[in-house]
């Protein structure tokens, strides 16, 4: 083996070695064994054939958001707006899930639109405060979030609240046409998964073969630069931050009526901020996404086994996820510093 | 005047006290250069530190002193992949808020719902007795009037001392402080660590004084609303009080509107949230090309006078690097 190659593996390994002993140390400091967590985080995600279909399941909406999210991050955008774009993609669909009564084949396709034209308006508002109101990207994303946040609530609590009356859990199911099919008797659905797939393709090249790609590219490199050469900034801008909205927004949509048959309060899940965390430890490479979000998908599915197990709280999963990627970016970082230094 | 008004400004004074702690501090900390983007998950995690402390120790100084030391902490991480690895400071920010986040709600498990110390009311002699003044401002507690004497002191310090004109320099023009023989990159440290303390102390703020002990997420959202305080008030510690003093005002105004009859059906989430949403919009509108508009309507004095006083800039080199040669 060439020596640089031992030397990456090396710059790999290190930050999965540190998080790993980072977790068991924060472990040990409540008095719970050291290593056993993380095996129980594994364990519990692939233990049974129902776990693995749970964790492609959580894979489908990290994917999806992983994918729209590379868009806006390879124009140098921090779009954190993507937990208000899922909300609004799952609204769009309820909508038509609880107005319109057609057979299952055009219904499922009318849901599908309707998430990605929420999700891509939500974006697309976002892109607008960024360009024409010059609000930095991360607080009018989080401005949005907080205003999806309210809308939704506000929906299932007035007009779409169930005749028992309202509750955190939701709105009545919707009519089973609705429904995403799931293979047998998991809550996996093919079709959100196949889903996921085409919006990573995409993603993929738009960004490696297309000028438009290209030029988001140039962007995130030196978006002066860029405008000096002619690149429309501000309309690639609003561009990848309605691509990528329509993304999140289809994850809401499959999140509303593949997985809840309802909308419930909570139907982002967090998968808005996790999937920006897939995109930084992807290093914003889409070719990454799919492996990434496979691995948060699973830490994901197997932490509340910490709870059932261990009477641990299921947020021991978030810190592994979290310093790994710290520790990859203080690694990507010291390797850098020592490269230089050496030369 | 009406006791429920007096109560009601009192109350908003107090809420404002955290982020008037976390909002100066972190504009200590952008003024050198650096972002810390992780304020949302440092309050957090020092907020739980601090209830743990105080309830573990029975004291609650020494709850804020670990709030302090966390916050300083994490700005650490922040300085050194900022000045020393060069990453991008937004990104490790964000690791950062999830990554805090998440610890506190398993660290914090044992401590939720539980009763616990917290800092004890003290009326000022002589100006809690004001009339009026002394109701809303003065019959608090140290760590309000602590935020009080911040505003202050930051501001003296920033706009009238030498150090504060040092670190001016070293946030706007890096290279020319250098030249001048100021290191930059130990004001950098210094005022990120400094900086995070204060983040700290708010968190301490909220888990002793404003929103007593602990629960999950329990000061979610407010970091952010910080971090937009600091814009919002354009990196100067009376305009960033004032952004403070506003959202404890929306805030206020919110669980006012929530008793009200006509706003039975309203869920009350509803008014949890927008004044989160209502700030941000607030934001939207000082930066927007609709400002400039409105400003173009009055004579160039004026204008100047009126853009300083709703608009900041931020520092030339903030998140930026600096290089030696």
């Amino acid at each position: 083996m060439k020596r640089s190659t031992l030397n990456t593996i090396l710059w790999v390994l290190a930050p999965i070695v540190s998080a790993l002993l980072f977790t068991a140390l924060i472990s040990v400091l409540v008095g719970a064994p050291a290593v056993q967590p993380i095996f129980e985080i594994f364990n519990g995600a692939l233990e049974s054939p129902q776990k693995w279909a749970d964790v492609a399941m959580a894979w489908v909406p990290l994917a999806l958001v992983g994918a729209g999210m590379s868009l806006t991050f390879a124009a140098g955008l921090w779009n954190i707006g993507a937990e208000g774009q899922i909300i609004l993609g799952a609204i769009f669909a309820t909508w038509v899930a609880r107005n319109i009564a057609l057979p299952q084949v055009p219904l499922l396709t009318l849901i599908v639109l309707a998430g990605l034209i929420g999700g891509a308006f939500w974006g697309l508002l976002t892109g607008l405060l960024r360009v024409y109101a010059r609000v930095h990207e991360i607080f009018a994303g989080l401005g949005m979030n907080f205003i999806a946040t309210a809308f939704i609530i506000w929906l299932i609590f007035n007009p779409w609240k169930p005749a028992r009356g309202a509750t955190m859990s939701g709105t009545e199911p919707f009519p089973p046409a609705a429904w995403v099919p799931r293979l047998g008797n998991t809550r996996l659905s093919l079709l959100s998964v196949a889903l996921a797939i085409v919006a990573l393709l995409i993603a993929y090249f738009l960004l490696k073969g297309t000028r438009f790609g290209l030029e988001l590219r140039a962007m995130g490199k030196n978006i002066r630069a860029a405008a000096l050469q002619g690149i429309p900034t501000q309309r690639h801008m609003l561009s990848s931050f309605t691509l990528c909205g329509a993304m999140a927004g289809l994850a809401g949509a499959l999140q509303a009526t593949a997985i809840y048959h309802r909308l419930i309060p909570r139907i982002s899940g967090g998968y808005g901020y996790a999937g920006m965390l897939v995109v930084l430890l992807a290093g914003f490479r889409p070719i990454w996404i799919p492996a990434v979000a496979l691995f948060f998908a699973i830490v994901g599915v197997g932490s509340p086994r910490l709870e059932l197990n261990m009477q641990l709280d299921a947020s021991l999963g978030g810190v592994f996820e979290g310093a790994i990627v710290l520790f990859v970016l203080l690694g990507a970082g010291l390797r850098k510093r020592l490269n230089k230094s050496a030369s | 005047m009406d006791p429920f008004i007096i109560n009601t400004l009192a109350s908003i004074v107090a809420t404002a006290a955290p982020l008037i702690y976390a909002g100066v501090g972190e504009t200590l900390t952008e003024k050198s250069g650096v972002i810390n983007l992780s304020l949302d998950g440092t309050i957090l995690l020092s907020a739980m530190a601090a209830f743990a402390v105080a309830l573990n120790t029975g004291s609650v100084l020494l709850g804020f002193l670990t709030a302090a030391l966390i916050g300083a902490a994490i700005a650490a991480i922040v300085a050194v992949a900022s000045i020393e690895l060069e990453q991008e400071q937004v990104a490790v920010g964000f690791v950062l808020t999830m990554l805090t986040a998440d610890l506190s709600s398993f660290l914090g498990n044992p401590y939720v719902n539980r009763p616990g110390p917290y800092l004890g009311q003290y009326t000022l002699p002589v100006l809690g007795k004001i009339p009026l003044i002394g109701p809303i401002f003065f019959q608090h507690n140290w760590a309000v009037y602590g935020s009080y004497v911040l505003i202050l002191l930051a501001w003296w310090w920033m706009a009238k001392t030498q150090p504060g004109l040092k670190l001016r320099g070293v946030g706007e023009r890096p290279e020319s402080a250098f030249a001048r023989g100021v290191n930059v990159n130990v004001i950098r440290y210094l005022y990120t660590l400094l900086g995070g303390a204060m983040v700290g102390i708010a968190g301490a703020t909220y888990s002793l004084v404003v929103k007593l002990g602990w629960s999950h997420n329990h000061t979610a959202g407010n970091g952010w609303i910080a971090l937009a305080i600091v814009i919002f008030g354009g990196w100067d510690p009376w305009k960033v009080a004032g952004g403070a003093y506003l959202f404890g005002a929306l805030k206020a105004l919110g669980s006012v509107l929530q008793r009200n009859p006509a706003f039975v059906n309203v869920p009350t989430q509803i008014f949890s949230t927008a004044p989160f949403a209502l700030m941000i919009l607030f934001l939207a509108l000082t930066s927007s090309g609709l400002t400039d508009r409105f400003l173009e309507m009055f004579a160039p004095p004026t204008r100047r006078r009126l853009e300083n006083l709703i608009r900041g800039r931020a520092p030339a080199a903030l998140g930026r690097p600096f290089r030696r040669g």
